[in-house]
């Protein structure tokens, strides 16, 4: 379907590059977007395929900033076409994986094989993130210059901070004169020690060692300063604790270039689904307490954190949402709460974790899809906006979903290897219907309506 | 399923009436209900007279096979299990497996569904990893899992014979209720499974809880002076105080608490002298308390640290009944668990 | 039975319990839980009138040794209490109603596991017939023949507020689903057996 024609009929056309919220029509063609607006029906190009848009929305596939693949190494947990399959389907057409691979991407060859792989398997665009440090380990950087020709979107070590101060330091520097930012995964260890989860009266009650909301701030706090004194663009990874966010918003008061994405699971999910009954008020342990499903990094928070995520958010705080999809297999999550790995395969319940905030009307839906878009695009950089447009000659990167569908999360039925949510059993509502890279379909749900080729009365 | 939406905090009702099921396990008190506790209590009863006969046995649990499982060393808690389970009839096997922390949690749930598949009908399990009796009750649908003790969690039989102890020491009118009490327990909360289950039992019964001890050894959100955790359900059920000597003032039960040596070690405590000042429970403090309080310990004891030893072996302690009442209150639940309808 | 049969009939008991072991001596009356041991207080009660004798009185709860608690709603435990012990002493076992013998072989059981005694025998308000054991009682209230369909209610004034048995067919019967703790739900069982 590549060069194929497409007209997407009567839905509610969003496109925050353009501050384009409108019901109308969206023409692709030749991989590219044609065209917004109102197509008379004499206007329709000969062969073209019409899919009904009615009561759905149309928008620019979401751009994921922070994702595991897993491969190379850990292929039994994840791959590149697992990966971009579940992207896919979560209506996601750019997925920037993270480089705590085996062999972590630091150097070009790494970068290089994914590409290599991603242009073979992979349905959607990945974009690799290459490390700060050699081999993640923490003492030296990474050889950057190399890491940013060969194509990497930004640098982290992502799975675990940049531990040295001056060693961050000396990043910032280097990787802004290079025009890229940073991701920092914010976890002083010291101070989250054995945590496995939030601290707070459900850790006391399960009798599980807390993660303070200061292992997290404190180094938010340090990045912000050495940001400050370096001109270093630093972008922070999945926020999740309400003090967190006046540090941000005090950052980019002052001008400096800090940016900050947050995940679905902590805008929607509390701590209080540790004790295993799915976020309903829990007075005991529920027989499904201890839900490994739930142990992620960094840990979910309690409803005063959520809250004040939202709204940071809401109010452009935080730039951007991003999934820190993190697949695991089985093995390594049925096992007890201590021992089990930390994360969350998110990329298929994402945009329905999502709709909640916008049902609830704590989210508009505008401001739902710039941060799932132009948002990462920023953050990424001007050579990236046209991923999050539907301005005519860009990429016909779309995504079509319906926000109203109610449907239950079946694992089962995942196309990621990661079976790992706490969301499993539960019912959602909103869902992708059909979604777009270069024009080609990549996902297409049981819903989606798609008419012969027109052909010209 | 339902749809996540924002968390009400459940009142302090919901959370002390939880709606009795027929029991499969016993992991932790919080899901016991006041009635269930009771009822246990009065079955130990009939189960210490048994073992107050020549003939310590009764064909109760004949033919039933019960494996202790345990991860963490320990002498006493699997003596008393094993003593309950043959008392009633039942074969007992004791399983020990190493704890080191190479061994992977995932050799629990195998070693789970081999010992269901051998067709066991219980199995007794201490482990250091808090949660880890939920990972069977969840996976094995065959066998009732007893929680022995995991991690920090929970320790639901001796919060049980404790209450038992205090029952038939203090327990007034003919159900011997414990109404009003005020239980107080020092030491390193933070660490203690047994506080835990402690503060959930006597709170169920509806005796007056009271937690003394370090401030570094006291979960963060019971602490008022933590503004950042909001106060909530686990914290309504206790007061906390670390000045013991106002807070055993009127105690009708002083509960003190095994302080490990390694806490120093690993930064709560200055000194386990500095310790053994404030929280002591020594002659001059238990008189502080009512006349007649009871002074308990979980054991093992350190004497000279968390008690002194005048106070460990004079006439107010009854760690040494808490011992005898441990092994009616796990015949108890043995018994119930092994022929009830959970089964 | 009317409360007027019921007083006669252990009247006759008592006075058969001392013909046969010629007076009271080394006597005790054991009662099994629940109605068992009013009952055996009652014949405690006449033998002391008839005879001048204070005969002890003891409690036997025998759900511990029963071969049918499993699948049973919760089994309640009530009190043994046998203080003056049984070793070498003539027990009379006393129940409300004999049916299949089990409740009789579970309390001889555990009679056996707390002392030997001289002798066991047994004293029953009411006997039902069906039995699936070889078990027969020394001293019967009554003989009262009835289909296994048939349920058979004893109430006393000490727990149900008169003294009377019913006979109820098995349609009559609503959902009493009562914790089996051998006190409400009529005999101890729930269709099982004695």
């Amino acid at each position: 379907m590549e060069t194929e024609t497409i007209l997407i009929r009567r839905a509610r056309i969003i496109d925050p590059s353009r501050q384009l919220d409108r019901v109308g029509d969206l023409l692709l063609g030749g991989g590219e977007i044609l065209a917004t607006g109102r197509l008379g029906r004499d206007r329709v190009p000969d062969g073209c395929r019409i899919i009904k848009g009615d009561g759905l929305v149309a928008s620019p596939g979401f751009i994921d900033l922070h994702c595991h693949l897993r491969e190379p190494g850990f292929e039994y947990k994840e791959t590149i076409a697992a990966g971009s399959r579940a992207g896919a389907k979560g209506g996601f057409t750019t997925l920037c994986c993270m480089p705590n691979t085996d062999p972590p991407i630091d150097n070009a060859a790494v970068v290089e094989f994914i590409h290599e792989r991603a242009r073979h398997d992979s349905l959607v665009r990945i974009l690799p993130i290459g490390c700060v440090t050699k081999g993640r380990k923490g003492h030296e950087l990474a050889e950057m210059e190399e890491l940013a020709s060969a194509g990497v979107a930004a640098f982290s070590d992502d799975g675990d901070p940049v531990y040295d101060a001056n060693l961050m330091r000396l990043a910032l520097i280097y990787s802004s004169d290079l025009g890229l930012a940073i991701t920092n995964h914010s976890q002083d260890p010291s101070l989250s020690c054995n945590g496995v989860m939030a601290e707070g009266s459900v850790a006391t009650h399960l009798g599980l060692d807390g993660i303070p909301a200061a292992a997290e701030e404190a180094m938010i706090a340090r990045d912000i300063a050495l940001a400050e004194a370096t001109g270093g663009r630093l972008h922070v990874a999945h926020l999740s604790t309400a003090g967190s966010v006046p540090l941000v918003r005090e950052a980019k008061e002052r001008g400096l270039s800090v940016t900050a994405e947050v995940c679905p699971h902590h805008l929607t999910i509390t701590d209080q689904w540790v004790l295993g009954d799915k976020g309903e008020a829990a007075g005991a342990a529920g027989g499904r307490a201890y839900d490994t499903s739930t142990k992620v990094y960094p840990p979910l928070r309690s409803q005063r954190d959520v809250d004040a995520l939202v709204e940071a958010l809401a109010d452009g705080t935080i730039d951007c949402i991003a999934t820190d999809h993190a697949p695991h297999e089985l093995s390594s999550k049925q096992v007890t709460y201590q021992d089990a790995a930390f994360g969350i395969s998110v990329l298929e319940t994402a945009l329905g974790s999502l709709l909640q905030l916008v049902h609830r009307r704590k989210l508009s839906m505008g401001a739902m899809i710039d941060r799932l878009t132009t948002g990462p695009a920023r953050v990424l950089g001007e050579s990236y906006s046209d991923l999050a447009s539907m301005q005519s000659g860009t990429p016909a990167d779309i995504v079509l979903f319906d926000p109203e569908e109610e449907w239950t999360v079946d694992t089962s039925e995942f196309e990621s290897k990661g079976r790992n949510t706490p969301l499993e059993g539960t019912v959602l509502k909103g869902r992708v219907v059909a979604t777009f890279v270069s024009g080609r379909l990549v996902y297409q749900g049981p819903g989606l309506k798609i008419e012969e080729p027109h052909a010209r009365p | 399923m339902a749809v996540s939406r924002t968390i009400e905090t459940p009142d302090i009702d919901d959370l002390l009436a939880v709606k009795p099921t027929p029991r499969k396990h016993v992991l932790d008190l919080d899901d016991f209900s006041r009635e269930e506790i009771e009822e246990v209590l009065e079955s130990a009863r009939s189960m210490k007279e048994v073992l107050g006969r020549d003939i310590k046995k009764v064909p109760a649990l004949r033919g039933k096979v019960i494996v202790t499982l345990f991860y963490e060393a320990s002498t006493r808690t699997r003596m008393s299990f094993e003593e309950a389970g043959k008392v009633l009839s039942a074969d007992v096997i004791n399983m020990s497996a190493s704890g080191s922390s190479a061994e992977k949690g995932e050799s629990l749930l195998n070693t789970g569904l081999t010992i269901q598949a051998m067709g066991i009908d219980t199995i007794v399990l201490r482990h250091p990893h808090s949660g880890a009796p939920y990972l069977l009750a969840q996976h094995l649908n065959k066998v009732s899992v007893i929680n022995a003790g995991d991690g920090l969690h929970a320790h639901p039989t001796q919060a049980l014979l404790d209450l038992y102890t205090v029952q038939d020491k203090l327990g007034s009118g003919a159900r011997g209720s414990l109404e009003g009490l005020k239980v107080v327990i020092v030491g390193d909360v933070l660490h203690s499974r047994v506080a835990r289950s402690n503060i959930w039992g006597f709170a169920k019964m509806g005796a007056k809880v009271v937690l003394s001890g370090p401030a570094t050894l006291m979960p963060p959100d019971l602490l008022r002076s933590s503004k950042r955790i909001a106060r909530s359900q686990f914290a309504s059920l206790v007061d906390v105080d670390t000045n013991l000597d106002r807070a055993i003032e009127g105690a009708d039960v002083v509960m003190a608490l095994r302080l490990q040596k390694e806490r120093q070690n690993a930064g709560f405590l200055p000194s386990v002298r500095e310790y053994i000042r404030r929280w002591q429970i020594t002659d001059d403090r238990l008189a502080k308390a009512k006349p007649g309080a009871l002074v308990m310990h979980p054991g093992p004891m350190n004497e000279g640290i968390e008690i002194s030893s005048s106070i460990a072996h004079g006439g107010s302690s009854v760690i040494e009944e808490q011992v005898t009442n441990g092994v009616a209150v796990r015949m108890a639940l043995l018994f119930q668990l092994t022929t009830g309808p959970g089964q | 039975m009317n409360p007027e049969d019921v007083r006669r009939a252990l009247a006759r008991v008592a006075h058969e319990i001392l013909e046969r072991n010629r007076g009271a001596a080394d006597l005790v009356i054991v009662g099994i839980h629940t109605r068992g041991v009013h009952l055996a207080r009652r014949i405690a009660a006449n033998l002391a009138e008839f005879e001048g004798v204070a005969v002890p009185v003891a409690t036997l709860d025998v759900s511990l040794y029963r071969d049918d608690n499993r699948g049973r709603a919760q089994v309640k435990l009530k009190p043994t209490d046998i203080p003056m012990g049984i070793q070498g002493k003539r027990v009379i076992l006393v129940d409300d109603v004999l049916y299949t013998g089990r409740t009789i072989r579970a309390a001889m059981d555990a009679l056996v596991d707390l002392g030997r005694p001289q002798q066991i025998q047994l004293a029953i308000l009411l006997d039902r017939g069906h039995r699936e054991l070889p078990i027969r009682a020394d001293y019967v209230g009554q003989n009262l023949p009835t289909s296994i369909h048939e349920r058979v209610k004893v109430r006393l004034v000490e727990t149900d507020g008169i003294d009377e048995v019913a006979l109820i067919f098995e349609d009559d019967f609503q959902e009493e689903r009562a914790p089996l703790d051998n006190s409400d739900t009529g005999t101890d069982t729930d269709g099982a057996d004695e």
